[in-house]
Order: C-alpha cells, then sequence, then structure tokens
C-alpha cells in the first residue's frame, strides 16, 4: 500500500477512468501494455498537431506537449496544445487556453471535458491565472469545438482525481461486469472481463479436468 | 496483442543487427537479410553468436521486446529486459503466495493436472493413428495417466503432487517408443535424458523445451509477474522456476507434438544429429533451422481455450495463461484454470 499523499494521477488517467474503472486501473495499477502506452505518448509528442487558422490570430502563441503539474490534486501530465491569448483583463495580459487534441472519433464528451478541465486545472495553479475556457478540436471531423469550464465540470474532474488516487493508493483494480463498450476497448484481451466479472469459475474447470476422466476410456 | 507474437531468430555466426529508423535491419557479411518493424517483434533470440548494437538494445528494451541469448549447444545464457512491467503489489502477492503453503498446493496441484491431462490427450491423440501393434502400450500408458491424474486431483501435500507428477512423466515417457512410425522408429528412445542430450529425440525435446520455457518467462514478465518465483518448482538461483511451472501443461501439445510430427512426417531424420565424444548429442544447424521454423509455424495454429471458450493460437496461449495467473493471485479467479486440451 502506498501512502495517499504519494501518489500522482496521471492527467491521461482520467480519461481511461470516465471510459472503464477497470481499464484505468489495469493501465494504471497494473500498469498493463505499459509499453504500449508510452508508445502512444512518443508518437503523440512527435506529431505535429496541424490546426487550421490557429495561427492566424495576432499575439497568440502555441506551445505543444505542455509539461502540467497541479500540487493541490496531485495531477501530473502533459497537454497535447496549449495557446496563449492576449487577454487585457488578465493580470498577465495573457490567458492559457488548453486545447486537447482528438484523433480518434469521439467516444465520450464527457471524458475528453474532464481531461481538458484538469489541463485547465493545472494551468490556474501554475500560472496563477483563471482559465474559464477551453477547446476540443477533433481531427477526423477537422472541427473545434469549445468547452466552458463551468462548477459542474471542476466539480466532476475533481471528484475523478479523486477516485483514481483512490484506486491507485489500494493498488486495487475493480472487477466490472462485461458491456458493450468493451469491443471497442484496447485492453479486452489482458482484461477478460468475462472471466472474471463472469460465471466461469475455475474450481469447475478443474473438477471437469480430473473427474470426468474415466482411466477405461482410451480411445 | 495479437499482432505483435513475432520472434526474430537468429541462427547464422556473425550477423549484425542495428536499428534504422523504426525497424530492425539483419546484416549478414555485409548484405542485408531482412528489414522487421520493431513494434512488430515481442521478442529477438539468438541462438548463435550476434552483434546488436547498443541503439537497438536500447530501443528493445524501451518497447519490452524481450532479447535472449543462447549458447551454440541451445543452452540458454542471458536475457535482456528493462524495468520488470507491471505492478510490484502482484509481484508481493506471488511471493506471499509462493510462501503460503495452501495456496502452492492450490496452484501446483492445477498445473500438475494441467500437464497429466493434456499428456494423456496426447497420446489418446497419437494412438488414433498409430500401428496396431503399439496400440496397447499407448492405451496401458492413457490408463494410467488418468489414474495419475485422478491421484493429483485429491492431492492434499505438495510433495505428493510433485511425486506424482514424476511418476505421470515416467510413464508418459515410457510411451514414446510407440509413437515413433516408419522410418523415425531409427530413432529409437530410452526414457528422457538431459545435460546433456544422449539421443536425437532428447536433443529435440530439450531444444523445444528452452524456446518454450523462453515464451513462458516472456509472457509472465509481460503480465508483471516475477518468472523466478514458482509454486511446482522450488526457488533454486538462475532458474526460471515460475516459467517452468507454466510450460508443464504445454510440453506436450506444443513442444512433443511438434517434434514427434517432425519425425515421424521423415521432416527430420538421425543423420540431422551430430555426436559428440562423449555421447552428447546435437542438432545440426540445418536442422535447428528446420525446427525453428515448424515452431514458429505452430504458434499460428489455432486452438480452442476450453476456459475462456475462445479461439485462439498457440502463440498467445502462454500469455493467456500468464494473465490468468495473475487474475487467480489477485484473488479474481477461484483457482488457475490450466490449459486444457480436448
Amino acid at each position: 500500500m502506498t501512502s495517499a499523499s504519494e501518489t500522482w494521477v496521471a492527467l491521461s488517467a482520467l480519461q481511461h477512468l470516465l471510459f472503464c474503472e477497470r481499464q484505468a486501473a489495469l493501465i494504471h495499477v497494473e500498469q498493463l501494455w505499459r509499453e504500449d502506452v508510452r508508445t502512444a505518448t512518443g508518437r503523440l509528442l512527435h506529431e505535429r498537431v496541424d490546426l487550421p487558422g490557429h495561427d492566424a490570430r495576432p499575439g497568440r502563441r502555441v506551445e505543444r506537449a505542455v509539461r502540467l503539474g497541479c500540487e493541490r490534486l496531485r495531477l501530473v501530465g502533459r497537454a497535447d496544445l496549449v495557446e496563449y491569448h492576449p487577454d487585457a483583463t488578465s493580470p498577465t495580459g495573457w490567458r492559457p487556453y488548453p486545447v486537447e487534441v482528438k484523433r480518434a472519433k469521439r467516444k465520450s464528451l464527457e471524458a475528453d471535458s474532464v481531461q481538458l478541465c484538469a489541463q485547465a486545472l493545472c494551468l490556474e495553479e501554475m500560472h496563477g491565472v483563471a482559465v474559464p475556457e477551453g477547446a476540443l478540436f477533433h481531427v477526423a471531423q477537422h472541427r473545434r469545438q469549445v468547452v466552458m469550464l463551468d462548477a459542474r465540470l471542476r466539480a466532476r474532474t475533481e471528484e475523478a482525481v479523486a477516485r483514481m488516487h483512490e484506486l491507485l493508493a489500494r493498488g486495487h483494480v475493480p472487477v466490472v461486469a462485461r458491456a458493450p463498450k468493451c469491443e471497442s476497448c484496447s485492453l479486452e484481451p489482458l482484461c477478460m472481463p468475462h472471466v472474471t466479472a463472469g460465471q466461469r469459475r475455475a474450481s469447475d474447470h478443474l473438477r471437469r479436468m480430473v473427474e470426468l476422466v474415466d482411466p477405461e476410456t482410451v480411445s | 496483442m495479437t499482432t505483435a507474437l513475432n520472434t526474430l531468430f537468429i541462427t547464422v555466426e556473425g550477423t549484425r543487427l542495428n536499428k534504422e529508423g523504426e525497424r530492425v535491419v539483419v546484416t549478414v557479411k555485409d548484405e542485408k537479410k531482412a528489414e522487421v518493424p520493431l513494434r512488430h517483434l515481442r521478442s529477438v533470440v539468438c541462438l548463435t553468436r550476434a552483434w546488436m548494437t547498443p541503439e537497438l538494445l536500447e530501443s528493445c528494451v524501451e518497447a519490452g521486446i524481450h532479447v535472449s541469448f543462447f549458447g551454440v549447444t541451445g543452452r540458454f545464457l542471458a536475457r535482456v529486459e528493462g524495468l520488470p512491467g507491471g505492478n510490484v503489489l502482484l509481484r508481493r502477492e506471488q511471493y506471499r503466495a509462493a510462501d503460503d503453503g495452501g495456496r502452492t498446493l492450490a496452484i501446483a496441484r492445477a498445473m500438475v493436472v494441467g500437464k497429466v491431462s493434456n499428456a494423456r490427450q496426447f497420446v489418446l491423440h497419437a494412438k488414433r493413428d498409430a500401428a496396431a501393434e503399439q496400440v496397447p502400450s499407448l492405451e496401458d500408458a492413457a490408463r494410467r495417466l488418468a489414474e495419475h491424474l485422478r491421484a493429483v486431483g485429491r492431492a492434499e501435500e505438495l510433495e505428493q503432487v510433485r511425486g506424482l507428477e514424476g511418476i505421470a512423466a515416467r510413464d508418459y515417457f515410457e510411451a514414446f517408443p510407440g509413437l515413433l512410425k516408419g522410418g523415425a522408429r531409427r530413432f529409437g528412445f530410452d526414457g528422457r535424458n538431459r545435460r546433456p542430450p544422449r539421443d536425437p529425440l532428447n536433443a529435440l525435446l530439450s531444444f523445444g523445451y528452452a524456446l518454450l520455457a523462453q515464451d513462458c518467462a516472456g509472457a509472465l514478465a509481460g503480465v508483471g509477474l516475477d518468472p523466478a518465483v514458482g509454486f511446482l518448482h522450488e526457488d533454486r538461483p538462475g532458474r526460471l522456476s515460475l516459467a517452468l511451472d507454466l510450460m508443464e501443461e504445454l510440453r506436450a501439445p506444443v513442444v512433443d507434438r511438434l517434434v514427434f510430427s517432425l519425425v515421424n512426417r521423415g521432416q527430420l531424420k538421425p543423420e540431422d544429429f551430430k555426436e559428440e565424444a562423449a555421447g552428447a548429442v546435437m542438432l545440426r544447424d540445418e536442422a535447428r533451422k528446420a525446427f525453428l521454423v515448424a515452431y514458429q509455424a505452430a504458434k499460428q495454429v489455432e486452438v480452442q481455450h476450453v476456459f475462456l471458450g475462445q479461439q485462439t493460437s498457440w502463440g498467445l496461449v502462454p500469455h493467456l495463461q500468464a494473465l490468468l495467473l495473475a487474475r487467480t493471485l489477485r484473488g479474481e479467479l477461484d483457482g488457475y484454470p490450466p490449459f486444457a486440451v480436448r
């Protein structure tokens, strides 16, 4: 068991958590498919995101693969892309604007919004500036969707962070019943939801192997 | 994980392996022999002396590709891998279970049930197209294996399980001469021997088991288990006891089946082996290559996983069993379900 004060939640874990608690725990507690996650991260860092028109406005700065952290929530990770907009109402004269780039077809708006919001919470702490808004960029549809980071979304995000802390601190992998979404989960072969949450009992399997054997049956 | 089962075997002395982009380039005497994308690789097995650039080794370790080295006689030398994968909590649970007599007994018993059951199935399958005069000895072996299987199922002591495993193995190997057909009868077989193997069939079995042990070790490490801490096999420095445990249920259906199909079909002949002065027998280079090709091909063959109720390939079975063992240790399953051949 780890002391709760030592655990840090990866920004990417929140999306996994909202998709499926077991998936999040398999990746972040069991560290299954570590290499695949890392490979994916590497690809992310090397791939330049081409956002139409994002450099068009004067004074707008774009940073990629920005390392983020939030001490208060013990949250750490990277943002694909953070824009810094000029903003006269900000004490610093500019305002961070996280943009989460979605390559795959959208699975869950809530999961994407929570991940974006978590980035915003990090940016607020790191820059000391309020971040009221961000955007999701859907590569497939070539569309940018503005997300208001309101109180409800912030509460949902903090709740997800707390739950992830709990799983990490307990080293716990919850058993989850098989669901339709399992079809789209790349961890399904390792998770084996039909085995762990299903009715398959190893003791029955063993009993069949032993007791149904008739020494006289030799054909 | 279904697409990444490939193993790159290096059999030609003096082969050079280096990295170009995201590919492994195989060069022999300045001639490019092959290019393999890194992401398609699961492991690299060097069966002879080979060069590998530090850059490639780093990429392999980073990507979780295991690199193992064997001596020219097929003896396992070393294995390179990065930080252990998976969860330290799972490994601790593995150690706790290994220190707990009750849990060790249950897992070891299940593994021996798998081993004896699959050995019996192998004998029964082989009996179907055996020569008439061989049938009685094979039937007799199947009968004895069934009795041992029942006894294992009732065993309440670990030593009893280990003892039955030994007796079952002896009875099983006694049936081997009856499995040889036609020209393969020239092989002869007088029981299992190793260290070193002293006849061609034993040389093939040892080589096959060494390969399977590496596959099992890789599968266990892949799910975050410690391949060295076993249940049926006691801990011994330098021994991958859990890999040997996991291998038990797969020896007959994977290695023995392959060995007999190669010799019975005449793909390997007694001339493919050489005997050393003191009587140790080893495969000639061409035979080793033929065996490796056949071993890799056998991994692609589809098989029914009875417990999971799904089709899979032989190559994936060690990985699935390693996962099921991890589930067992984590308490998500009520016991370890060995792989069962129908």
